[in-house]
């Protein structure tokens, strides 16, 4: 077995490790760099439970391979807060109880952050389609749904 | 323990961040799979790509030879002198002679990285002899279907029936055909349901560690750690105390993780190799080898009079439940007509095995197929009728006093308190536009009590550590906060909630049946009482004064007037910071199986646009009632109802378990087993109903399994009158429906 070096960037902070050409980037990150808060939920790219940014792309990072991370610029979730300061959508998911089980909420929440950076003033509707790659099972969606159109909406207002 | 006098509440029915959020927005919170251990191996199963095979042999000696790999388990590695339900379990978690599905774990293979435990467990050989196979229940119950295991079925399964029927039910009252006889309209219909799945997004993952000694540890995602302590125990022949478990943050469960699948596998597995065993199930895994609910093959008979009064009503239930006795027709039957006051009722249920995987519980297990047939008849009586679909089950509604269906009188309810606020809702008045159709339909489930155990610790500040034994799924560490201020009269913040391991407290059900917040949160509320016994005896012993004479109030304890004394109150924070010197630590503890629960109905309704081109249906707008007892975060209240409602139009409309005439499962993958997504999903308005449930101090009745239980026939009905034709068989994907709108019927 060939053990592959990588470095990388994750959230900012230079990293190293060695992966199996076979590994996903999601596998490496929670394995190999120690960040749990991507989840598997399900290995094929169908509910987002995964997703990280990579050089500020949403993807889903079981569907990524560890060694393609060579060079590039990963975001994940344990990145999103500043220290101690949530990022509004981590705020008013908690406020809204956004949240049940709360195995979706890291993918989720990458998943929203590079919506609101794509697009400061989504629809209902956009923000369904958006997030339709991203599932969850315990809330029927509509505390998520509110909780990131009103947050685009307090971001736009400077709340 | 009675309803309280108390009606004015402080904290109880607000709106607090949950205690766990910051960890679970950061990515720091720690489900099954974000455990690691030094020295850690991971498994991987073999699983039979046949749905029933006898298993020839099983040589692992290539599998064994491999570099890295250090264990290999087969049955041969666990206990041999079980019977009945842990026999059972232990069939189900690894095969012994047979393999009874697609999927049936055969072996299990330890090594030190997850790519090499695959690869060996590529390397197990295993011959298989096929055997015939039946997945379907009817034709499992059919003359010359495949056997799944002579001699399974118990005393209750009449003379002549399909050794494949393991279990029969029968009861009623009254004179059914009497009934019949007078009524003005009697609708019958034979219906169909697929199993489905409960789709947590966290597949089961566990991390173990088993010495030689027989003393382990156990991490694990689970509904109910102490349910995984016994199962496993009782499968690796183990004592029960000698393991310990703690439940990890748990990602979703819906009834589905309260059995145990990999767990012992991972104990074995540990076991034999001397090393903590990570053991992680996939996607596919999941869906072909865990416990989805059951398919049930039904027929219901109802009549009813021009004005709208139920005179009969009959129901036959044939549910499989995979290829081990347990398919939930007790509660299909018990809860059918749980909603109507009937003189003249009869039940049959047929517990029936296939080549299917375990059934395990899905909220409300049972409930919503027997409502999807009862109210879809009900619906069609209203039709004919002419009757309204609320006013008619108003007319039959249960209320306290009403003999059940199933036999014991309800105590106080709230059915029809949630069909007349369904009725003032705008919802149920407002317009519909063009091939749309409104659904209406109740529904019910009786909740549960359990064993329960919790602990409550004073801290030196005045603060408050609560432990619980039930795996926090849905927000219930804030509803425990919540109750524990509510009688101690301290911030809702001063209280820290955990969830403690299986060392910690005595024996604790699982968070199921929608019994967390009713049991545990009763034992929490009895705790925090004790502690506050033990808080004013402090105060009165520094007073001199009589114990009774103090009153706790406000979180301290104050004279109780006059006569007591004049003494300046003293806080809890006053009282705990003494309280080394003044007799020691302070704490509460709670041990019960409470009997006091309250069963909760709702009623639901929906609008569903049919494109009558592609046979598409869309759920345009969605409103649930139901009764809570009593609310103590609303916000989770909500987002139960929302979430109930989410997975029954899900089950309604597009999941199923679809397999093909060798056994396999065909849809293994989300993208095949579609859950509802975001865009398939309008917003779920909720109204909470709150008639108090005399069991407990304020009020609390579960919220959590109700909420599946109508969508089914909401939606159905819906359909149906948007196309004109009765929808009886679900899912009801858009092949069915232009199959029905072009006549052509709809199986």
């Amino acid at each position: 077995m060939t053990q592959v070096h990588v470095t990388t960037t994750v959230n900012g902070d230079e990293v190293e490790f060695l992966a199996d050409p076979r590994e996903t980037l999601l596998d490496c990150l929670r394995d190999k760099v120690g960040m749990t808060g991507a989840k598997e939920g399900c290995g094929t790219g169908d509910c987002g439970a995964c997703s990280v940014t990579l050089d500020g792309r949403l993807v889903c990072s079981c569907l990524v391979l560890g060694v393609e991370a060579e060079g590039k610029d990963i975001g994940t979730i344990e990145g999103m807060a500043d220290g101690d300061d949530l990022h509004p959508l981590q705020a008013k998911f908690i406020e809204y109880a956004a949240l049940q089980c709360g195995i979706c909420t890291p993918g989720i929440l990458v998943a929203t952050e590079a919506l609101l950076k794509k697009s400061p003033d989504p629809s209902e509707e956009e923000v369904r389609y958006w997030l339709a790659g991203n599932l969850c099972r315990c809330t029927g969606y509509d505390k998520i749904i509110r909780a990131v159109l009103d947050t685009a909406r307090d971001l736009r207002e400077g709340v | 323990m009675a309803l309280d006098s108390k009606t004015e509440f402080k904290y109880i029915g607000t709106r607090p961040d949950r205690p766990d959020g910051m960890d679970k927005v950061t990515g720091k919170a720690r489900y099954g799979a974000d455990a690691y251990a030094p020295g850690m191996l991971h498994g991987a199963v073999v699983r039979s790509p046949h749905a029933h095979a006898k298993i020839v042999k099983i040589d692992a000696s290539k599998a064994l030879a491999m570099k890295g790999v250090k264990a290999v388990v087969t049955r041969a590695d666990f206990a041999t002198d079980l019977e009945g339900e842990d026999w059972d379990l232990l069939e189900n978690t690894i095969a012994g002679e047979k393999t009874l599905y697609d999927g049936h774990a055969v072996a299990a293979v330890a090594a030190t990285s997850a790519l090499i435990a695959k690869d060996a467990a590529k390397l197990v050989e295993v011959e298989y002899e096929i055997l015939p196979c039946v997945t379907d229940v009817d034709a499992a119950m059919a003359d010359g279907a495949p056997v799944i295991r002579d001699g399974a079925a118990d005393h209750s399964v009449p003379e002549g029936l399909h050794p494949n029927v393991v279990r029969y039910t029968e009861f009623g009252r009254g004179d059914v055909e009497a009934g019949f006889a007078a009524a003005d309209l009697v609708v019958e219909r034979d219906f169909k349901t697929e199993a489905v799945h409960q789709g947590y997004i966290e597949p089961h993952a566990c991390l173990a560690n088993l010495g030689a000694d027989g003393k382990g540890e156990l991490w694990c995602c689970t509904q109910g750690h102490w349910f995984v302590r016994r199962m496993c125990t009782a499968l690796l022949g183990l004592e029960t105390t000698q393991l310990r478990v703690t439940a990890s943050e748990i990602g979703g469960g819906f009834g589905g993780k309260t059995t145990v699948f990999i767990d012992p596998i991972a104990l074995a597995l540990s076991r034999a190799a001397g090393k903590p065993v990570k053991l992680v199930m996939s996607r596919s895994e999941v869906l072909k080898a865990s416990g989805p609910t059951s398919s049930a093959s039904m027929n219901v008979k109802m009549g009813m009079t021009k004005d709208g009064k139920l005179t009969a009503a009959t129901a036959v239930f044939r549910m499989q439940g995979g290829a081990f006795p347990g398919a939930p027709m007790d509660m299909t039957t018990m809860l059918a007509f749980s909603c109507y006051d009937l003189d003249n009722v009869h039940h049959e249920g047929f517990d029936v095995m296939t080549n299917r995987p375990k059934q395990a519980a899905y909220r409300a297990p049972g409930a919503p197929m027997g409502a999807f047939a009862v109210e879809s008849v009900m619906d069609e009586l209203c039709q004919g009728l002419g009757l309204d679909p609320i006013d008619a089950r108003l007319t039959n509604a249960v209320k306290e006093g009403t003999k059940s269906s199933f036999g014991p009188r309800y105590k106080a309810v709230g059915l029809i308190e949630t069909l007349e606020a369904a009725k003032a809702h705008p919802h149920y008045s407002a317009p519909l536009a063009e091939n749309t159709g409104r659904g209406i339909a109740s529904g019910y489930w009786m909740n549960w009590g359990g064993e329960t155990s919790t602990s409550l610790a004073i801290g030196e500040d005045g603060t408050v550590q609560v432990g619980v034994g039930t795996p926090d799924i849905g927000g219930s560490r804030a509803s425990m906060a919540l109750m524990a201020a509510e009688t101690l009269g301290i911030p809702y913040e001063n209280v820290r909630v955990d969830v403690v391991d299986t060392a910690s407290l005595g024996v604790n059900e699982p968070s199921h049946g929608s019994r967390a917040t009713y049991a545990s949160g009763l034992a929490v509320i009895e705790s925090a009482r004790e502690a506050i016994t033990k808080l004013s005896k402090r105060a009165a012993d520094k007073w001199g004064i009589d114990a009774e004479a103090v009153e706790w109030r406000d979180g301290a304890a104050h004279p109780s007037g006059p006569n007591a004394g004049d003494f300046t109150p003293l806080s809890i924070a006053d009282i705990a910071g003494e309280m080394g010197s003044t007799g020691g630590p302070i704490t509460g503890h709670h041990d019960a199986s409470p009997t006091g629960f309250g069963g909760s109905f709702g009623t639901h309704i929906v609008d569903v646009h049919v494109d009558p081109d592609t046979g598409k249906s869309t759920v345009v707008r969605y409103t649930v009632v139901q009764d809570a007892g009593k609310a103590i975060h609303p916000s989770y209240v909500e987002g139960q109802f929302q979430g109930g409602a989410a997975q029954g139009i899900g089950w309604a409309l597009n999941e199923e378990y679809i397999y093909d005439d060798d056994g396999r499962l065909q849809n293994d993958v989300f993208l095949d087993y579609r859950i509802p997504v975001a865009s398939d999903l309008p917003m779920i308005d909720t109204v909470i109903v709150e008639v108090p449930n005399p069991g407990h101090p304020y009020g609390v009745r579960g919220v959590g399994e109700t909420g599946i239980t109508p969508p089914l026939p909401a939606v159905a009905c819906a359909i149906s009158h948007a196309i004109g034709h009765r929808m009886t068989r679900l899912p009801i994907s858009p092949p069915r429906v232009l199959r029905a709108i072009q006549g052509k019927g709809i199986s």
